[in-house]
């Protein structure tokens, strides 16, 4: 399996704040990697460098062996780069369906149908509320639709942003089932999250974030038996 | 009595249906990017001084309106790209101020190219008025409400069965998510400028045989649009229809029982109760979101 996703030294600032100091970070076809750190550790700001919504101030993103560090963002998703963001961020007043629909914007042909009826069948609650404006839907069910519109997009890679943030732990638990259940179909996943023990449990590589640095890279269950991420992420 | 409270309410229809056309413009401009864009009433002036002078010059009215539409929209699409755009860094309010001097520039650049005198353009079907109960409705009237009818019916199916509409609306809705799904926000921004420039061209076209058009039309009709659309809720599209026909409405009563005197306070007297009284307007949003 080729390196699909390659970040190296990437630096990013708010202002003059700098949020990333050099990440190092590759995500091979096919793989499940977790990025774990603590609040304002920089793992949004990663993420959203990935998909070309935040600025790089040095370092390079490369997708598929092509330099995509100043690509605009549209072309990334048409390279295949969908993104879940923090927060679910649904287009609240628009349809369950529209929203879905608007994954495939890029992408044209029947077999948007053919992908909106395999979301229905992997998210049922989806396609009861198909005609609902997607802001009434309860939190995990808006987590669910941003991963599924995430995926409409055909991604080659998938980026996941907190997607058990602020969630009840029975809906955290389905919502880690579908990425595992994603990850079996062979999606090759870029996971953030702060649930830190959940995440790396799952995942074949994990890194740790710290203020802007990555201070640890292993395993996702070498991290999780690691003396210092047990203490300072996992509470053990 | 009644034929008379009818004459006014014919009025305030077809100058309501223009600022709810104007008010539709400003309503788009602010979704895509929460600028507020004060040239708006310069695209009305544009397409009704285009039209006019085109007319003027020999060619066939259709295709003079087809070409003063096409010219306002690029107009619209120039402002974007020159002005705005480069400018994308800076704070909203930078931006709207950059609005206002380019609604002075373009007023400047129309007495330049063409000319400080009133024009108009001949009524689409004759000047026959047609007899209501006891009032009189131009059929340019007629005319004004139909074609704006259209223009609302076509945006409606714009922004609910095109993607591309759509892709707007989830931009206003959430620009970063748009961003995330692929949609690119500059095309939405530079199709937002061509599009309000349309509909205020279109307004600007078919009011210039009733009420003439001149360079400065544009700064009362401009700023009629804009308390239409602040009544209506500053980015509610159905919102800016029906403060737009609220505005056209009142302003003909007043005018008509009060003093024609009045005319124009009506508009601004409207914005000044919606910012004192219900400052999300009619149907705006009120600040509540899931988090």
């Amino acid at each position: 399996m080729g390196t699909l996703l390659e970040i190296s030294g990437l630096t990013s600032h708010y202002g003059r704040i700098q949020a990333l100091k050099g990440i190092d970070v590759t995500v091979a076809e096919g793989e499940l990697v977790a990025l774990v750190g603590a609040n304002g550790a920089g793992k949004t700001t990663l993420l959203r460098c990935i998909s070309g919504v935040q600025p790089v101030s040095g370092g390079s993103v490369r997708f598929d062996g092509a330099d995509i560090t100043t690509l605009v963002a549209e072309k990334r998703v048409g390279l295949g780069i969908s993104q879940s963001p923090e927060g679910r961020q649904v287009f609240g007043p628009m349809s369950v369906e529209d929203n879905l629909r608007l994954g495939a914007y890029l992408r044209s042909g029947p077999e948007i149908q053919a992908d909106m009826q395999r979301m229905y069948d992997m998210f049922p609650i989806l396609y009861k509320k198909r005609e609902l404006p997607a802001g009434t839907l309860s939190g995990g069910q808006q987590q669910m639709l941003a991963i599924a519109r995430a995926l409409m997009g055909k991604p080659r890679v998938l980026l996941l942003d907190e997607p058990s943030m602020g969630l009840a732990p029975l809906l955290v638990e389905e919502i880690f089932r579908t990425i595992v259940a994603l990850k079996e179909a062979g999606t090759t996943i870029f996971l953030v999250e702060q649930n830190a023990y959940a995440a790396l449990a799952i995942a074949d590589r994990g890194y740790v974030l710290e203020t802007g640095s990555v201070v640890l890279s292993d395993t996702g269950q070498a991290l999780i038996s690691n003396e210092k991420v047990k203490e300072a992420y996992l509470g053990l | 009595m009644f034929a008379a409270f009818l004459q006014y309410l014919f009025s305030g229809l077809t100058s309501g249906a223009i600022y709810a056309l104007a008010g539709l413009g400003f309503a788009i401009i602010y979704n895509a990017s929460h600028v507020i864009n004060f040239a708006q009433g310069e695209f009305i002036m544009i397409g009704g001084m285009a039209s006019a002078t085109l007319v003027a010059a020999g060619v066939p009215m259709p295709l003079a309106i087809v070409l003063a539409l096409l010219i306002s929209m690029a107009v619209g699409v120039a402002l974007e790209k020159f002005a705005i755009e480069p400018a994308r860094n800076a704070d909203v309010v930078t931006i709207i101020i950059i609005t206002i001097g380019a609604s002075i520039f373009l007023r400047g650049a129309t007495q330049i190219i063409l000319d400080k005198e009133f024009h108009s353009l001949p009524a689409f079907s004759g000047e026959t008025p047609i007899g209501v109960m006891g009032a009189t409705l131009m059929p340019q009237s007629l005319w004004v409400f139909a074609v704006a009818a259209v223009m609302i019916v076509g945006l409606w199916w714009f922004f609910n069965r095109t993607m591309f509409g759509k892709a707007m609306l989830a931009t206003s809705h959430n620009r970063l998510a748009a961003q995330l799904v692929g949609v690119g926000v500059k095309k939405v921004l530079l199709a937002s400028f061509a599009l309000s420039a349309l509909l205020g061209a279109v307004g600007g076209v078919v009011v210039t045989p009733i009420t003439f058009t001149n360079y400065e039309a544009g700064i009362m009709l401009g700023l009629k649009g804009f308390s239409a659309a602040v009544l209506g809720g500053l980015g509610n599209g159905g919102g800016a229809i029906i403060g737009g026909l609220i505005v056209g409405i009142v302003e003909a009563l007043a005018s008509g029982y009060l003093s024609s005197a009045y005319k124009d306070a009506i508009a601004f007297v409207i914005i000044l109760f919606v910012l004192f009284f219900m400052p999300n307007g009619l149907f705006g949003k009120r600040g509540t979101d899931r988090v």
